[in-house]
């Protein structure tokens, strides 16, 4: 399958693509891993007349820690992830969440910058970046602007990015001790979309009082879900068998799936439950440690 | 609009105009004319067009030509030298009937030199995991698995494991 024609264009700097894409306008997309992006052109669902291809830009590719926050640049690769010992000494849920990513080709090409900027709710880091409370900074030619994620996701497909905006950096910050994350998504084989996938992220004191807890649900609703009632059943309660189960019902009950061939609407409902209290458990465990 | 490039494949730069919309794949095939890059889903999903970009395993279905521009590309005609040794991955593939009808192998062997080149020492879990990205339509895995083995340890300079077929 061939793409319709287009213009390449492989800027140096920020600042040359940020003003091609306000030369080209809605005509123009941006390229870093494109392993969405290519496959969509080659069916036609995607016919883009300028590509902007932002690999050649130097510094969007790191992963660091400065201060409270840990910083990924858009074009870190799913494999940088994976590898990454920063990110594994403080949140186990990347290595569950990489290993269930496509596969191993293509997380060597495609970035966390496109998974996110893309706005697919069956994408797996939406989720985990609502759990992880992270902040994205989207770079344009007015300078950088920082989007809560609980305001970035905006509808089928849509983000709060602007036209004229480059996705160059995802915040996050580093948990406090006492902190366990994990992810798990019910795939019906290796690079399938997430029949249903949930991330976890809780923060508890010794007495196994949940101080701050974070929970994203992916491919079970139009937009990447934040599972706010679950979130408030565990804050400040100790974990019992009773307060899993009451958080894992409330987001079964406040996702919206869709029945398709990965599974019926009731059949997802109760795949969401089972994977909350799953999660929750493990990223306890975790924390504990 | 043509875009001039340059890429380095099996070691010998090229100096190519292509269309933007050109996929790596046809260019390795029908520029290069290395067919050993097969084409099997071009959807991103079989592994049979994987080749190494700078080192590593990706599908060339799935990336454009412009993008390879001043990289360096490996394919299964420049693995081993024309008429010299094997490297361990090939002859593990032949001493352990790791190919049926040969179509995943070109893919399986190059996602596999990735693999060994990351981890000399994979457990048998870890080729399975290594290999997710590649579809062997013959279902020949056991085979391609303990191939992988094989290359491993040879790599290791270890005892070879036996190469006798499984009966199951």
């Amino acid at each position: 399958m061939i793409a319709q024609s287009f213009q390449y264009e492989s800027p140096g700097t920020l600042a040359e693509a940020i003003s091609m894409l306000n030369k080209y306008g809605e005509e123009a997309k941006i390229l870093s891993g494109g392993h969405s992006l290519i496959p969509m052109m080659k069916l036609r669902l995607a016919t883009p007349e300028w590509l902007i291809d932002i690999n050649g830009i130097p510094g969007l590719s790191d992963i660091k820690k400065e201060g409270d926050v840990i910083k990924i640049g858009a074009l870190t690769t799913e494999a940088d992830i994976e590898h990454s010992d920063l990110l594994k000494k403080h949140f186990p849920l990347f290595a569950d969440v990489t290993k269930l990513i496509a596969d191993p080709q293509v997380r060597n090409v495609a970035t966390i910058g496109g998974n996110l900027a893309h706005g697919d709710a069956a994408n797996d880091h939406p989720a985990v970046m609502l759990a992880l409370h992270a902040t994205i900074i989207a770079t344009g030619s007015g300078g950088k602007r920082s989007i809560p994620i609980d305001e970035f996701f905006q509808g089928f497909y849509m983000t709060a990015l602007q036209h004229g905006e480059i996705l160059t950096e995802i915040q996050i910050p580093v948990p406090s001790a006492g902190t366990g994350s994990a992810y798990h998504k019910l795939e019906r084989k290796v690079g399938d979309y997430a029949t249903a996938g949930v991330a976890v992220q809780l923060t508890l004191d010794g007495n196994d009082v949940c101080n701050s807890a974070g929970i994203g649900l992916t491919n079970v609703n139009p937009i990447p879900l934040r599972a706010s009632r679950s979130e408030q059943a565990l804050t400040g309660k100790r974990l019992t068998d009773e307060t899993i189960e009451e958080a894992a019902r409330y987001a079964s009950e406040d996702c919206s799936p869709s029945s398709d061939l990965r599974g019926s609407e009731e059949y997802k409902r109760h795949l969401v439950a089972v994977l909350v209290k799953r999660m929750i458990r493990k990223a306890a465990e975790r924390a504990r440690k | 609009m043509l875009k001039k490039i340059t890429v380095t494949v099996n070691e010998t730069p090229h100096h190519l105009e292509v269309e933007p919309r050109l996929l790596l794949v046809h260019m390795i095939r029908e520029l290069l004319n290395l067919t050993g890059t097969h084409i099997g889903c071009d959807t991103t999903s079989c592994g049979a067009c994987t080749i190494l970009l700078n080192g590593k395993s990706v599908k060339s279905c799935t990336i454009l030509a412009v993008q390879a521009n001043g990289k360096s590309i490996t394919t299964i005609e420049g693995l081993a030298p024309e008429g010299g040794p094997l490297t361990p991955l090939q002859e593990g593939f032949k001493e352990n009937h790791g190919l049926h009808c040969g179509f995943c192998t070109p893919g399986m062997i190059l996602r596999a030199t990735e693999l060994l080149a990351r981890n000399n020492n994979p457990t048998e879990e870890e080729i399975r995991w290594g290999i997710s990205g590649n579809l062997c339509r013959c279902t020949g895995y056991n085979n391609i698995v303990k191939a992988i083995l094989y290359a491993s340890a040879k790599m290791r300079g270890e005892a070879l494991p036996s190469t006798e077929p499984e009966f199951v």
